[in-house]
């Protein structure tokens, strides 16, 4: 077998250049595979790590996907609002350690517009319950103070002290403008990858100051409230979108959303975030498949590229096999021959692509972190993608095994005589 | 006798009416036997069923005491590392070999191979050495060279110390000298002789060229041969 093993490398290191070509393509193709791989499970992560450290999600009842999506996407509309006098019985409850209050309904420039509680930059987590830090400024303490999330500075280039008009709806052109009360941008979020970035955070308060003189989406005519003259007037809202729920204790979360999708007074929705994301990512786990089934043709592209390689190598070593067989390798040593070849330069693929993606990793982890939020970690391979690799190198004696067996039936019938 | 065959008839195909018939023949150690015959007399043939690559229709053949028709393909596999040391007529060596890996090769599939060169040399590396000095090709530069570069007639001195490596019974050349210029022919066949007679190996050629069949001790004539068998079948 030795003796075999040691042909076999010195073969391959004759055609040290074809060898490195096949050798690269599978290479690329693992690099490719286990990257998606891990891009994918870390993507996963991250999205149903959206929101974390949160216990429930409030709101009007609908569905839950549908909450999760106004509430924590920022995508859709509420179908109803939940009364302040129902969201103060929930503040009340024994169990619940803190609530963040939401707002939504008007939007700046196609970014949504977010009315909530100085509790939000206290209480929202994302990720590995990360909490939100300013880059910029400070959080909002005047009634029209703005507080950016990364993204909406960025696109439109606001900085500190820059002044800012909401408009009415969520839509990206509005024509129904809250100009004549303005913001200021006080504070700028840092990036989370998360839908924060895209949010632009007023206080409760000033989402009721702008609506004071509006009434069904429109200004009511002939009533006017200057921006101050709004100060002096009781800005206690009269509903709220939704509101996310911390409690005391983990264990008493089933019996507080059993009181809140209870409560009498008003048809009310609690949502476990955890359960409603990853329902969520299952529907869009299709695409997320879909790339890992396209990267797995892709390390079949790479070893078909070693089939030919070594199917169009066999012709011209006839004559090698031959001489093989004169001195007295058998039939399977030829075999041997041929797949250990194949088996070489898939594991030889295999490991130089796991380097090429560690290498890479350093690179981008930066990268990838700031610019999509998914902080990638790098670590050895897991055994999700330990069974990839071992599916790979699997599959490389696979698509090995038929050359070699067709120079083993060659060898058989030339003999020692050769047909060139 | 190192080689003995005792009424051997192959077929090329199974009802074939006619192919290689051999009423008896025999090789005894350090014999050199010429087989000449035109193309298609089944020279070949001949050298495949002794090197075991195939077996006979009927009959024996014998290589060192061993029936061949009575191994399997493996052990048939065994006899000829062993005791078989074979040059073709051309391209007899492995390109991505050096010279000195060319001429051990036969000793990393013959355990018994290997120990003889090892009795003989100090380690297989010497005794191929030795080998090739024998053979006129002692020059070390000639030894490190890619043997792509080399001469025919030097590549085909290198196979013989291939085919003598470990000290095979029997040395099977098949066209050995038809690459070679006429003038060269002879002198290789010479130091062929020589290092099997230095061995003890008998000597089993296949030629076309007549001028070679003076040099060895017996000639057999493969037409001759199957006019014979031909003219049997008739009667």
């Amino acid at each position: 077998m030795m003796a075999i093993l040691s042909l076999a490398w010195k073969s391959l290191w004759n055609r040290r250049f074809t060898a490195l070509l096949t050798v690269l393509s599978i290479a690329l193709s693992v690099t490719l595979l286990v990257g998606v791989e891990r891009l994918r499970t870390e993507a996963r992560a991250s999205f149903t790590n959206t929101l974390s450290d949160t216990d429930l999600i409030v709101g009007a009842r609908s569905g839950p996907v549908q909450l999760l999506l106004y509430a924590v996407f920022r995508m859709g509309d509420a179908t109803n609002n939940i009364s302040w006098s129902s969201y103060q019985d929930i503040v009340a409850h024994p169990q619940v350690a803190w609530t963040v209050p939401l707002s939504l309904g008007d939007s700046h420039r196609g970014f949504r517009v977010l009315g909530t509680s100085l509790a939000y930059f206290e209480h929202y987590r994302y990720g590995r319950n990360r909490p939100l830090v300013m880059a910029d400024g400070q959080p909002f303490s005047d009634l029209y103070d703005a507080v950016l999330g990364a993204e909406v500075a960025d696109a439109l280039g606001y900085q500190l002290g820059d002044a800012i008009i909401i408009a009415h709806g969520a839509g990206q052109v509005s024509f129904a403008m809250h100009d004549d009360k303005p913001f200021r941008v006080v504070g700028i979020l840092a990036r989370t990858g998360t839908p924060v970035d895209r949010t632009v955070h007023v206080s409760l308060e000033a989402i009721e100051a702008i609506h004071i003189d509006w009434h069904s989406g429109a200004p009511l005519p002939g009533l006017s409230v200057s921006a101050d003259q709004a100060r002096t007037m009781d800005l206690t809202p009269q509903a709220i979108t939704a509101a996310l729920v911390g409690l005391d204790s983990k264990v008493a979360t089933f019996r507080v959303q059993r009181f809140i999708n209870d409560y009498p007074q008003e048809p009310l929705l609690a949502i476990l975030p955890g359960v409603a994301l990853s329902q969520l990512w299952n529907l869009i786990a299709v695409a997320e498949n879909a790339l890992l089934i396209v990267s797995a043709f892709v390390v079949v592209v790479g070893l078909f590229g070693m089939l030919t390689a070594l199917l169009t190598s066999l012709n011209e070593r006839r004559r090698e096999m031959a001489i093989l067989r004169s001195v007295g390798a058998r039939p399977w040593h030829v075999f041997a021959l041929i797949i250990g070849e194949a088996g070489f330069l898939t594991l030889l693929g295999v490991v130089a692509g796991l380097a090429l993606l560690y290498l890479v990793l350093i690179l981008a982890q930066p990268v990838i972190a700031s610019r999509f939020g998914i902080f990638v970690p790098i670590h050895a391979p897991t055994s999700g993608e330990w069974r990839l690799l071992s599916a790979v190198i699997t599959a490389g004696f696979a698509v090995g095994s038929l050359p070699s067996y067709r120079a083993y039936r060659l060898s058989l019938a030339d003999g020692l005589s050769v047909r060139l | 006798m190192v080689i003995e065959i005792r009424e051997l008839t192959f077929r090329w195909q199974p009802h074939a009416p006619w192919g290689l018939t051999i009423k008896a023949l025999t090789v005894a150690p350090g014999e050199r036997l010429f087989i000449k015959g035109p193309s298609g007399s089944g020279k070949s043939t001949l050298l495949s069923l002794i090197s075991g690559v195939t077996t006979a229709t009927a009959g024996s053949v014998r290589v060192m005491g061993q029936p061949l028709e009575q191994l399997g393909r493996v052990e048939r596999d065994h006899v000829r590392a062993h005791h078989i040391g074979y040059i073709f007529q051309m391209f007899n060596l492995i390109p991505y070999l050096s010279v000195l890996d060319n001429v051990t090769l036969p000793c990393r599939f013959s355990a018994r191979r290997r120990a003889k060169a090892r009795a003989r040399s100090r380690s297989l590396e010497a005794e191929a050495r030795r080998l090739l000095q024998q053979l006129d090709m002692n020059a070390p530069d000639l030894q490190r060279r890619a043997v792509t570069t080399l001469s025919v007639g030097q590549q085909q001195r290198v196979a013989a110390a291939r085919a003598l490596m470990g000290a095979p019974e029997v040395l099977i050349a098949d066209e050995p000298t038809s690459a070679l210029d006429a003038d060269r022919r002879e002198s290789f066949m010479r130091l062929l002789f020589d290092e099997c007679r230095d061995s003890g190996a008998a000597l089993v050629c296949v030629s076309h060229d007549a001028a070679l069949e003076s040099l060895f001790d017996r000639t057999l004539d493969l037409a001759a041969v199957n006019a014979a068998a031909k003219e049997k079948e008739l009667d």
